[in-house]
C-alpha cells in the first residue's frame, strides 16, 4: 500500500517531463528536475498552448474543420523549415539574420529558372537549392574563418543578398507552369500536401542529425564550449560552416515551397521572417547563445506560432494584433524558462 | 587575541531541493584569527561560505555577529557589516581595468561630480594596493589582460582595500604562484594585527597547517569538530574530513618505462618558451614543474598542436611529427587534459556521455551515423571504471563536484585510447579522495604503457608519481631529476632560480 502511494508523485513527474521535453530542451528538464524548485510558470506554457486549442474548438466551429487544419499546417511550412536551419545555428552559438532575402532569392531564382529560362521542374529546384546552400557557406565561411561575430557577419549579407534579389529580379515573377503549383500543393496523404510531409519529415530527419550523427553532436558540444570541442580533436571551424550551409538549404527550400503556394515570387517576400524563425526556436526551450534546443521544442514553437497566427484569423483580428500578441508569448516562453538563480 | 567569539553561526540548515548541504552546523570564530575551514568536496564549507557572506540564504539557523543576530540578505548587506568574500569564480569584470575593478562602485569624481578624474584615479588605487602590500601591478591595464594568477591577487585586493572585519577566501591559492603565495600569507598576517577574521578554505592541507590559528572540519554537510592547527597533524585531519584512512596515497608502481616514445628536440614557441628538449618513454611519468607563468602549458599545448610552435622538432614513435591542429594530435594519439577544466575542457551544458565521448565519436560511427548503443555502453563502462558520481551518463557535466569533472575528462582521454597523454595540473580544485583516486588512474596507466606528462604546481604530487622531474624556469628547461635525487626543496629552489 505504502508502495503504490509513494510510486504516483514520480509517474506524475514523469508525464509532466515528457510533456516538458515536447517543447524545453532536454537539458532544461534534467536541470529543473534537480536544481530549482517547480514553478507554476515552468508548465504555464505548455497550459497556455492548451487553452488556446480549447478556446479554438469552443468558439470556432471552422477551426476543427478540414479544410482550416490543412491550411494551417501549410501556412506553417515556411517557418517551419526556415527554424529547423536556424535551431541548427543557435545550436552552435549563432544567429541567422540574412534567411528571409534568401528565402526571396531562392523563391525568385526558382520561378526564374522555370519561366525565363525553362529548365525543367527539378533542375531548377536543386539550383535554387545550390543557392540558398552557397550563401550559408559564405555566412560560415566568415564567421568560422575570420571568428567574425554571427550577428554582424549575417546582418551585413540580410542587406546584400536583398539586393541581389533585387539584381536578379526588380519585378515578380509568375511561373506559369502548373505543375509547379500541383506537385507540392496537391493533398496526397489525407489533408496534407507534398510540402507540408517535406516539413514533417523535416523535423524527424533533423532530430535524427543532432542526437545520432557525429556532425550533430559536435554542433550541440560547440555551442556550449567551442574551445573544448576544439581541444577534443574535432573540426570547429567545419562544423559551423555546416550548421550556416544547413540554415541556407533550409530557407532555401521553404523559398521554393512559398513561390509554389502562392505562385508567385515577389522579391521583397521574406522580410521578418528571421524574427519568427528566432522566436519558433525560443518558444521551443533553444538557448540563445549556444547550449540547448531540440528540433522536437522547435516544431512546438512553430506549431504555437502558427496557432495563434491562425485563431485570430479566424476571429478576424488586426494583423497588428497578431503581432502583439506574439511578442507577449515569446516574453512569457523566455520568462518560463527562466533559470533559478 | 582576542578571545570572545566574534562571530557564531548557529544550527545552519541549507536544502538544495530536497538535498541537504547543511545540517544545523554550529561554529564560531574570533576576531585576529585565521580560522581554516576543511573538509573534502560538497561537503558544504563553499555553501557556508556563501551563506556568511550573504551570497545565498540559509533555510534555518541563526549568525550573530559582535553580539548582534545579523540578517544578510545579500552581498550587499554582508559588506555593510564589513564582511567580504573572494569565491573560486572570479567575480571580476574583465573588460575593465585593474583600477575600476578595485573601486567600482566607489569612483571618486572631480569637482563637478560627474567626471572622473583618471590620474587620481589610477593613484588611488595604486596607494590602495601598496597599503596591503601587493606592487607591481599595472593598475590601468585591462583585468582580461593580466594572467590567472595576477586576476586572483586582483580579486585578494579588491576585497582586502574595503578593510573588512571578516574575510573569507574560498581556495585563493588553486592558481598562485609561490611568490603570490607569500603576499598573500603577508597580506593575512597584516589583516591579522588588525584584528581581521580570515575564512580560509583550502584543499592543500600543507598550506593550512601554515597559515591556520584553528581549523574547523565539515564532512557531508555536518560539523565534525574545530582542532587548533597546532595540536593535530595531516593525518588525524584527513581522517576527520574523510571517516576512515585512506592508506596509501602514491600507488607503487612495478613495471619500470620501456621504449622511447616522444623526442622533442629544441623546440620553441616566440614569447613563451625555448630551447625545450626532453623525451618520454613508454610508462613512464615525467614530471613537470614549475612556477605559474614558467612556461609548462604553453609547451603542453605546443606539443599537442593547440598553439603553433616557432620551430624545433617532435618524434613521436621514430616518426617525424608535426601537429598542427589538436585533430592531428588526437589522430597521432595524443591527448590534453587542460589545467582549467571549465574554460577548455568540459562542455557544461553537455551530459557525461556527450563529454566523456566528445574525442571518440569517430570510433563508435559509420559514415558519420553514431552507434550511440555502442557509444553508451562505452561510456557506461568508464563511468563505472573511473567510479564517477552521480553514475548517469545523461546528467549534466555542470551538476558533477569538480573531481567527478575531472574524471569525466580522464575518462574522454581514456576512450580516445591515447598513447601519450599530458597531464596539466590533473588534481587542481579536487578534493582528497579523488586526489588518491586520479593517482591510481594516472598509475594504472602509465602501467599499461602509456606514456604520461605530468605538469603540477604540486610538488608532493610531482615527486610522488613520477619517474623522472623536469624543471622549467622562465621558458626553459633549467633542471632534470631522477626520483632518487629529488627532493621538495631541490626542485623548488630551481624553479625559482634560486642557487644553493
Amino acid at each position: 500500500m505504502k508502495k503504490s502511494t509513494s510510486r504516483n508523485p514520480i509517474t506524475n513527474a514523469g508525464i509532466l517531463n515528457w510533456f516538458k521535453g515536447l517543447f524545453f530542451s532536454k537539458n532544461l528538464t534534467e536541470d529543473t528536475s534537480l536544481g530549482g524548485r517547480r514553478r507554476w510558470v515552468d508548465y504555464a506554457f505548455l497550459v497556455a498552448f492548451f487553452l488556446l486549442l480549447l478556446l479554438a474548438a469552443s468558439m470556432s466551429d471552422v477551426f476543427f474543420t478540414e479544410r482550416n487544419i490543412s491550411n494551417l499546417f501549410r501556412q506553417i511550412v515556411t517557418n517551419g523549415l526556415i527554424s529547423l536551419g536556424m535551431l541548427v545555428v543557435i545550436l552552435t552559438g549563432g544567429i541567422d539574420l540574412s534567411v528571409g532575402p534568401v528565402v526571396a532569392f531562392s523563391a525568385i531564382v526558382v520561378s526564374g529558372m522555370i519561366q525565363n529560362q525553362h529548365l525543367p521542374l527539378p533542375v531548377a529546384i536543386l539550383i535554387s537549392l545550390c543557392v540558398g546552400i552557397l550563401t550559408g557557406t559564405f555566412n560560415g565561411f566568415m564567421i568560422s574563418k575570420f571568428k567574425l561575430q554571427p550577428f554582424i557577419v549575417t546582418l551585413a549579407t540580410l542587406g546584400a543578398i536583398r539586393g541581389l534579389v533585387y539584381v536578379y529580379s526588380q519585378t515578380p515573377i509568375t511561373p506559369e507552369d502548373p505543375s509547379f503549383r500541383t506537385i507540392f500543393g496537391t493533398p496526397i496523404l489525407g489533408p496534407f500536401t507534398l510540402s507540408v510531409l517535406i516539413m514533417l519529415v523535416a523535423f524527424p530527419l533533423a532530430a535524427f542529425f543532432l542526437n545520432r550523427t557525429t556532425a550533430g553532436r559536435a554542433i550541440f558540444a560547440i555551442g556550449g564550449n567551442e574551445e573544448a570541442v576544439r581541444l577534443a580533436g574535432i573540426n570547429v571551424q567545419w562544423h559551423i560552416m555546416l550548421a550556416y550551409m544547413i540554415s541556407g538549404l533550409c530557407s532555401a527550400a521553404a523559398g521554393v515551397l512559398l513561390a509554389s503556394r502562392l505562385g508567385i515570387a515577389q522579391p521583397s517576400v521574406g522580410a521578418g521572417f528571421e524574427l519568427d524563425a528566432i522566436a519558433a526556436c525560443v518558444i521551443g526551450g533553444a538557448i540563445l547563445g549556444g547550449g540547448g534546443g531540440t528540433a522536437l521544442g522547435t516544431f512546438g514553437g512553430v506549431v504555437t506560432l502558427g496557432l495563434i497566427d491562425n485563431l485570430l484569423n479566424l476571429f478576424n483580428v488586426q494583423s497588428y494584433y497578431q503581432q502583439i500578441f506574439k511578442g507577449l508569448i515569446i516574453l512569457f516562453a523566455v520568462l518560463a524558462r527562466r533559470k533559478e538563480k | 587575541m582576542h578571545d570572545e567569539d566574534f562571530l557564531i553561526a548557529k544550527d545552519i540548515t541549507k536544502y538544495y531541493d530536497t538535498t541537504a548541504v547543511l545540517k544545523r552546523v554550529n561554529f564560531s570564530a574570533r576576531r585576529g584569527e585565521v580560522h581554516a575551514i576543511v573538509g573534502e568536496n560538497g561537503a558544504g564549507k563553499s555553501t557556508l561560505m556563501k551563506i556568511l557572506s550573504g551570497a545565498v540564504q540559509k533555510n534555518a539557523g541563526e549568525i550573530i555577529l559582535d553580539g548582534v543576530p545579523v540578517v544578510l540578505r545579500s552581498p550587499f548587506s554582508a559588506h555593510r557589516l564589513g564582511i567580504r568574500a573572494v569565491y573560486q569564480e572570479f567575480s571580476l569584470v574583465r573588460h575593465l581595468s585593474v583600477t575600476e575593478n578595485i573601486l567600482l562602485g566607489q569612483m571618486p569624481t572631480d569637482r563637478t561630480g560627474f567626471l572622473i578624474d583618471w590620474n587620481r584615479v589610477h593613484k588611488l588605487a595604486e596607494e590602495k594596493l601598496a597599503e596591503i602590500g601587493f606592487t607591481g601591478l599595472n593598475v590601468r591595464s585591462l583585468v582580461s589582460h593580466l594572467s590567472v594568477s595576477h586576476q586572483q591577487m586582483v580579486e585578494i585586493a579588491k576585497a582586502a582595500v574595503t578593510r573588512p572585519r571578516i574575510m573569507i577566501l574560498d581556495e585563493p591559492s588553486a592558481v598562485l604562484s609561490q611568490d603570490e603565495l607569500n603576499r598573500l600569507f603577508a597580506l593575512i598576517q597584516r589583516l591579522k594585527k588588525e584584528s581581521t577574521l580570515i575564512l580560509y578554505i583550502s584543499h592543500r592541507l600543507e598550506e593550512v597547517f601554515g597559515v591556520a590559528d584553528r581549523i574547523t572540519v565539515l564532512k557531508d554537510g555536518e560539523y565534525m569538530g574545530t582542532v587548533l592547527a597546532g595540536e593535530t597533524n595531516q593525518n588525524q585531519l584527513i581522517k576527520m574530513m574523510v571517516g576512515r584512512n585512506l592508506g596509501e596515497i602514491y600507488p607503487k608502481r612495478h613495471k619500470s618505462p620501456g621504449e622511447k616514445i616522444l623526442e622533442i628536440k629544441h623546440l620553441a614557441q616566440e614569447g613563451s618558451f625555448r630551447d625545450i628538449s626532453f623525451s618520454l618513454a613508454e610508462g613512464e611519468i615525467l614530471g613537470m614543474f614549475g612556477l605559474v607563468g614558467s612556461g609548462r602549458t604553453q609547451v603542453a599545448r605546443c606539443i599537442f598542436g593547440a598553439d603553433p610552435i616557432t620551430s624545433g622538432e617532435m618524434h613521436l614513435n621514430g616518426k617525424n611529427i608535426k601537429p598542427k591542429s589538436p585533430r592531428a594530435a588526437v589522430e597521432a594519439g595524443i591527448a590534453l587534459l587542460t589545467e582549467d577544466r571549465k574554460r577548455d575542457g568540459l562542455v557544461m551544458s553537455c551530459s557525461i556521455g556527450d563529454n566523456v565521448s566528445l574525442a571518440s565519436m569517430e570510433q563508435v560511427s559509420r559514415c558519420g551515423i553514431l552507434n550511440t548503443r555502442q557509444r553508451d555502453a562505452r561510456v557506461r563502462n568508464q563511468v563505472k571504471g573511473l567510479s564517477i558520481q552521480p553514475a548517469q551518463i545523461n546528467r549534466l557535466v555542470r551538476q558533477l563536484s569538480g573531481g567527478n569533472q575531472q574524471k569525466v575528462i580522464l575518462a574522454k582521454w581514456l576512450l580516445s585510447q591515447a598513447r601519450l597523454l599530458i597531464l596539466d595540473e590533473p588534481t587542481r580544485g579536487v578534493d582528497i579522495a579523488t586526489k588518491v583516486e586520479i593517482y591510481r588512474i594516472i598509475s594504472d596507466l602509465a602501467e599499461s604503457g602509456v606514456g604520461i606528462i605530468l605538469i603540477s604546481s604540486e610538488l608532493p604530487e610531482i615527486l610522488g608519481l613520477s619517474d623522472r622531474a623536469l624543471v622549467m624556469r622562465e621558458g626553459c628547461l633549467v633542471g632534470e631529476f631522477a626520483k632518487a635525487g629529488a627532493s621538495e626543496e631541490a626542485l623548488l629552489s630551481c624553479a625559482a632560480g634560486v642557487i644553493q
